[in-house]
């Protein structure tokens, strides 16, 4: 039976967080059709990289080891994974939602002439019955992703063509180690069979990390602040509970695209998921976009005006008032009472 | 250099900020005409590097190619308001339905009626956000592609040096053109319309708007014939007509939840002070803050 295939990320020698994850759904996706997990590894210097797939119940990791591999470029990996899953065929291609995935899974696919699914937020297996030809298709994956500004959740299958093909987003799904002896087989790729001169022709002249200064994934108190805020100056308020509380600043979407925070802040699916132990949302009304990434918080305060804002509803405390009257009483009570 | 000819790939979208309930039909397709259409954002971003490279390039051009309705045609009026020379409205009832493969299939087959030495875009549509049909695009045409871009910097002996924006920093590649640039959010904002651009264009018609026009604008039309906007329909390009809305679509949408949310267990605090000082100290007793 056709494999589980996960692109795997390769950052500074180590496996990207984001593809250990797509390895352990995969995992469970594989196991529940009876069919292998397979990895697919493309760089240079990635010699024994399989030692840290294995354990995740890898039972196939394909390595292609080349300077033209690495840095990643779109052409010469694109190339290799056409070709590759030509060969392999497999029933589903896994890969992050980064901005490698995203560069190279809309690639493949149209080579491949193969649906992909974006950001999903959930991966299944089901079956489905086509609503015109009442043709039915066992064990399909379900790409399920929220939709159209978060207002819907879709639930996408690919009933005819292969792979089907999805990008998860880095912190959506659990990383998780199968068997630490979990051992499988390394297939080597040999470039030369692959690539030619046509395939090389972007080069990457320079790279330099830019460190983000926000750091949401490991903040452990996030204050959140949405389009109610009503302005980048209230914002402000936001910052200053944030530094009182040693917390994070957070932002809905549409704080984002109203200019309020910078892109970077952005909770969501299209943004960052967080698992803080508080989570204050300030002016978010708490459409699913954004509460996908927010809902395992553990703890959530909602200050909102609206007293039926869908927020309140993931909230463990719920203060219905003005963010400019209640932030400064929080600031104010908690250096009272921390003292 | 010599000048360019660019194309501009862009979308008339849904503003997913102002979603009314009556947004998805019962097939789950988007209900289009229940909401306000805008120029998609990062396609504005695109707009603006294509006319950058124009004034840097004297003689080049910029058009705009969109895929939609009629009243998509709203966008390259837009797009002309701020600089571009035209553009062309692809649209028929047969692309319906098309998912990013579809809809890259039908881009590609009209962008063999033009001539072009760059096409840029949006990284993504704000009512997909799936920054697939840039890539696709370029696939289907044989072309490499950058994406994530946020500055074409510059163009010499036909090659670009284009800045990335990525999620952990920056990177600079060069890329051949022709090509397919996508263009991040975080470039340049598009300029504003120009009103003496707004003055010349604003009678500029496709054909489908054209049907409900007065004898005025054809008048008009045979004296200025730039306020004819080009448009396409199926018949106009080359394709084949299974690679077209659904039925070119591999991607099918199974099912559509309207979202209901799960309440938790919620205590509601009055805003006065006597309950937050509570709230406060019961945060600190129980360790999640201080």
């Amino acid at each position: 039976m056709n494999s589980v295939f996960v692109y795997c990320e390769i950052e500074d020698g180590a496996v990207a967080d984001v593809s250990l994850e797509l390895l352990t759904k995969g995992r469970t996706l594989a196991s529940r059709l009876g069919v292998k997990l397979e990895a697919v590894v493309l760089g240079h210097g990635v010699a024994g990289i399989e030692k840290q797939l294995f354990p995740y119940g890898t039972d196939v990791v394909w390595v292609g080891d080349d300077a033209r591999l690495a840095p990643y470029t779109t052409l010469p990996h694109a190339k290799v994974l056409v070709k590759l899953f030509g060969e392999e065929r497999p029933q589903v291609a896994l890969m992050g939602a980064t901005s490698v995935g995203r560069d190279l899974g809309p690639r493949v696919s149209s080579a491949l002439h193969s649906g992909l699914t974006a950001d999903c937020t959930s991966l299944e297996i089901g079956d489905y019955t086509e609503a015109k030809s009442k043709q039915e298709y066992k064990n399909l994956l379900y790409q399920i992703r929220p939709a159209f500004g978060g207002n819907i959740v879709a639930t996408i299958v690919n009933p005819d063509c292969r792979p089907q093909m999805a990008t998860v987003r880095e912190g959506v799904m659990r990383k998780e180690v199968l068997d630490p002896a979990y051992r499988g087989e390394v297939k080597r790729l040999n470039a030369d069979e692959f690539l030619d001169d046509t395939d090389l022709v972007v080069k990457v002249i320079e790279r330099h990390v830019e460190k983000s200064k926000v750091n949401l994934k490991g903040a452990s108190i996030i204050v959140s602040g949405g389009y109610g805020v009503g302005s980048k100056e209230n914002f402000a308020l936001l910052h200053e509970l944030a530094a009182v509380l040693g917390g994070e600043i957070g932002a809905s979407r549409a704080a984002v695209d109203a200019g309020f925070a910078e892109h970077e802040r952005q909770i969501g699916q299209t943004g960052t998921t967080v698992r803080p132990k508080l989570y204050v949302a300030c002016g978010i009304s708490g459409q699913i976009q954004h509460t996908a990434g927010m809902e395992e918080s553990a703890i959530v305060i909602a200050i909102n005006t609206d007293p039926d804002a869908p927020i309140n509803k993931f909230a463990d405390y719920v203060i219905t008032g003005d963010l400019n009257v209640v932030i400064p009483k929080m600031i104010q009570y908690y250096k009272k009472n921390s003292k | 250099m010599k000048e360019l000819k660019i194309v501009v790939l862009a979308k008339q979208v849904p503003d997913t900020r102002n979603v009314g309930k009556d947004a998805m039909k019962a097939d789950g397709t988007v209900n289009r005409a229940a909401l306000p259409a805008i120029f998609n954002p990062e396609d504005l971003n695109a707009l603006e590097q294509a006319l950058r490279l124009k004034d840097a390039f004297a003689g080049s051009t910029v058009h705009v190619l969109t895929m939609g309705p009629g009243r998509a045609a709203e966008i390259i009026r837009e797009a002309m308001y701020r600089g571009a020379d035209g553009g062309y409205l692809l649209s028929d009832r047969a692309f319906a339905g098309s998912d990013t493969l579809a809809t890259s299939y039908a881009l590609s087959r009209a962008l063999l009626n033009v001539k072009y030495d760059l096409i840029v875009c949006g990284r993504q549509a704000i009512d997909g956000d799936t920054a697939q049909v840039g890539p696709q695009v370029a696939e289907k045409l044989g072309l490499p592609q950058v994406t994530y871009a946020e500055e074409i910097q510059e163009i010499k002996n036909g090659t670009m040096r284009i800045r990335r924006r990525l999620e952990r920093g920056v990177e600079v590649v060069e890329c051949p053109i022709p090509a397919v640039v996508t263009i991040n959010g975080s470039a340049a904002p598009c300029r504003p319309r120009n009103a003496r651009l707004v003055m010349k264009y604003k009678y500029a018609k496709a054909a489908q708007e054209a049907q409900d026009a007065s004898e005025d604008y054809f008048s008009l039309v045979n004296e200025r014939p730039y306020l004819k906007l080009t448009e396409w329909s199926v018949n106009d390009i080359r394709c084949e007509a299974r690679e077209l809305g659904l039925s070119g679509s591999p991607t099918k949408v199974k099912a559509i939840e309207n979202v209901v949310f799960q309440a938790k267990e919620s205590r509601v605090i009055p805003a006065v002070d006597a309950e937050m000082d509570a709230l406060m100290r019961e945060l600190i007793t129980n360790h999640t803050i201080g």
